[in-house]
């Protein structure tokens, strides 16, 4: 990153939690399966009122592999408004091998085809690093919290000076651990919920106006 | 296992240890870096592995490194996003390389060889 970036993005934060913005533009972030399209549908359907969905779901791995925005969806919480736009991004991996989707049923062309669109859906979510306001960062709490994926987006934003909130995701299943995901990252404010059942999106939507507001 | 020192990495640009790095892992090497990469320069690795990915040959690469501490830093640093310590990394070829785990202060690895 250059320096006049670092300055302008720098400054940018600044001004921003100076001046209370208002709108702001925040990636969902984290590694394929976490559940970031179920909880972009959960936002957009609680608050966007037409019922449209961001993108499919599916249990095998890197189902989403474009990048998508959904615009000007207005949160009311806690008595302040803010309005986001959410871009829901494809898993970041450090890996992609077309055998893991054969394991899924698929044929040798389509688990190819795949991984291919897979790679390019990583570096678009790399991309879009460069124009946010925040990153929802949704980790799994039933799985080990200490992935690099993890580690390299929670440095970037850092590194950013741009504000992350953590989502301890899947806490309906028997064998989640949020707490494990708070003793990783001490340093960033913490949600725990469930995307699926639409468990604590309350606390969600309090911390999104708090911390992005 | 390539071992790379602080001083060497500190006369490098971050495209050339990018470079290094792939260069390396794709021809089954293991490398340590003493100092580490910064965020950035994390996040631009991973992206030219993406772009270099192919079937049966290069699968991608583990990476693992520990989570950023923060270190004293003046006001001008923190609006240039600096003041983060780089730890030491590892980083190696997918199939090769496995964490087995992880936390604040250890890394294990476990290394396959003849994949």
């Amino acid at each position: 990153m250059d320096v006049f970036k670092s300055i302008r993005m720098g400054l940018g934060s600044w001004l921003n939690r100076i001046f209370g913005k208002r709108r702001a533009k925040i990636g969902i972030y984290g590694p394929p399966n976490a559940g970031k399209t179920t909880l972009a549908n959960r936002i957009v359907n609680d608050w966007s009122g037409d019922g449209a969905v961001v993108g499919t779901v599916s249990n095998i791995p890197h189902e989403t592999r474009r990048a998508v925005r959904k615009e000007g969806l207005l949160i009311n919480s806690n008595g302040s408004t803010i309005q986001l736009d959410i871009v829901d991004t494809p898993g970041m991996a450090t890996k992609i091998d077309f055998r893991e989707f054969m394991a899924f049923g698929m044929s040798e062309d389509e688990a190819k085809k795949r991984a291919k669109e897979a790679t390019e859906g990583v570096i678009e979510a790399i991309k879009w690093l460069d124009d946010l306001d925040g990153v929802l960062l949704v980790m799994d709490s039933t799985e080990d919290p200490y992935t690099q994926v993890n580690v390299t987006v929670i440095g970037n934003m850092e590194a950013r000076g741009l504000p992350l909130l953590i989502i301890a995701n899947k806490v309906d299943l028997p064998n989640s651990a949020p707490s494990r995901i708070r003793a990783a990252f001490p340093q960033h404010p913490m949600v725990e919920i469930s995307a699926l059942e639409g468990k604590h999106l309350d606390v969600l939507y309090d911390a999104i106006a708090l911390n992005f507001g | 296992m390539d071992l790379i020192s602080q001083e060497k990495l500190e006369h490098m640009t971050s495209m050339e240890k990018i470079r290094l790095i792939l260069d390396k892992v794709k021809t089954g090497r293991i490398v340590v870096l003493e100092s580490g990469l910064t965020p950035d320069e994390e996040v631009r690795l991973i992206e030219m592995t993406m772009t270099e990915i192919r079937v049966d040959e290069f699968s991608g690469i583990e990476i693992e490194s520990y989570p950023s501490r923060k270190e004293s830093s003046s006001f001008l640093d923190r609006i240039l996003g600096k003041g983060f310590k780089r730890r030491m990394t590892v980083i190696g070829p997918a199939n090769q390389l496995r964490t087995v785990e992880k936390d604040q202060y250890q890394i294990s690895t476990k290394v396959s060889v003849g994949d």
